[in-house]
């Protein structure tokens, strides 16, 4: 499986972010983007799961599956965790189990993720970095193969960095693929690096 | 899609969700008016089916605002529209998990609200039967609303705003066929058969249009 990027141009309204923008990312590798803030991470993130039309260039998986889109076949995690507060743990991840794509059961994500037994807990009752443990474990317990992360690490002390590194490697040793946009180093070996600049003549005239 | 039906279900009986609000918020409307009318018991049953149906309407719009603003806020939206389904399957679901837990209550309530407007049975029944095929057209149109102002902190008053001109048939059909039930030279069936027709047109429309809405949202 090879996610292949060519010539990727995005606009958000009058202003050019990303402009001829190209890489490929194989099966069992890491691809992270760093760059200063406003270089365009989380909106070719964003592209790649279709939330944005990209203004130019492609976007294809090769060797994925052939009736689904690629945001069919991605995982989004951003700055919000998407869960439901009023719902237990067990319960959000559950929803998500059948809605984006069986995978772990959910008492092994949560183990995976350092909080095994929590499961009949509203997720309203969990601090910030618990919370953002319970997204990451979503990951696992539903199955997609190509994750898109932006800032995943972001409220995690080091302990669950680190967790979070090897829920990363697991994923890659099995075949599939992570993007990630960070500003922290997230313990990643072997991982290549994206560098995103900011286009200063980003104007559309 | 039933995982999602399900879901929506339960966070709406839980704290903080809307099954409630709607049911109260009719029972405030309709316990108002004979207080408000006075004791004329005739004039409560001829007005009896057009308070209902208004309180009706405001009650199902009452909870529309949240129907997406709620998934968009936490994040799961974007997870949503990850989905293998179309965009417009997702809008149709949410809608009739929403129905279910907000417009059917009313219509199971209705009998108990009739006594109070002083109904005959037979109009209670026709109260009950319009709006239980018309009150989901209220859903779907509100829907659209919902996902126009998904983006905007308070969406609620502009999407009562935005879609009124499109639920006032809905109201004026649900009405004339609940009166012709009762009323012996207006008719039954004509008004409440475009009911139907005009419901079932909203449970297509509105999930499309609501659907390419919801796409375009984060542009």
């Amino acid at each position: 499986m090879k996610l292949v990027v060519e010539n990727l141009g995005v606009e958000r309204g009058e202003r050019r972010i990303i402009e001829g923008l190209a890489f490929e990312v194989s099966s069992g590798e890491a691809l992270v983007i760093t760059g200063p803030n406003g270089s365009g991470k989380s909106t070719m993130l964003k592209a790649l799961a279709g939330y944005l039309r990209p203004s130019a260039g492609t976007i294809t998986l090769l060797g994925g599956n052939g009736e689904k889109s690629v945001p069919e076949q991605c995982h989004y995690l951003a700055h919000s965790n998407a869960l439901k507060l009023q719902l237990s743990v067990r319960e959000n991840l559950e929803f998500w189990q059948h809605y984006l794509g069986m995978g772990e059961p959910v008492e092994a994500a949560l183990e995976a993720v350092g909080l095994p037994g929590i499961g009949d807990i509203p997720a309203g009752y969990l601090s910030a970095g618990q919370k953002r443990r319970v997204a990451i474990a979503r990951l696992i317990a539903a199955f997609r193969p190509v994750w898109l992360v932006d800032e995943p690490t972001a409220a995690l002390d080091a302990s669950s960095e680190c967790r979070f590194a090897a829920i990363v490697e697991r994923h890659l040793s099995n075949g599939g693929i992570v993007l990630a946009a960070t500003h922290q180093p997230l313990g990643l070996e072997a991982a290549r690096v994206l560098e995103m600049r900011a286009l200063t003549a980003g104007l559309i005239k | 899609m039933r995982a999602l039906f399900l879901r929506e279900i339960r966070l709406a009986g839980r704290i903080g969700g809307g099954a409630l609000t709607g049911l109260l918020f009719f029972l405030a409307v309709i316990t108002l008016v004979p207080f408000a009318v006075g004791p004329d018991l005739k004039l409560l049953a001829r007005i009896g089916p057009a308070m209902l149906w208004t309180g009706a309407l405001l009650s199902t719009l009452l909870g529309l605002d949240r129907l997406f603003q709620g998934e968009r806020e936490d994040g799961s939206l974007d997870l949503l529209l990850l989905g293998e389904y179309p965009v417009a399957l997702l809008v149709f679901v949410k809608a009739l998990a929403h129905w279910v837990a907000t417009g059917l209550p009313l219509v199971l309530a209705t009998p108990v609200f009739g006594l109070m407007m002083n109904m005959e049975p037979a109009a209670i029944g026709a109260v009950m039967a319009t709006l239980l095929v018309g009150t989901p057209a209220i859903t779907f149109i509100g829907a659209m609303g919902a996902a126009v102002t998904v983006t905007l902190a308070r969406g609620g008053l502009l999407i009562a705003i935005l879609i009124l001109p499109l639920v006032i048939p809905v109201l004026v059909f649900g009405v004339s066929a609940a009166y012709g039930a009762v009323e012996d030279p207006a008719p039954f069936w004509p008004p409440f058969m475009f009911l139907c027709a005009i419901t079932l047109f909203f449970s297509v429309l509105g999930p499309l249009a609501a659907g390419f809405m919801l796409r375009h949202a984060a542009d």
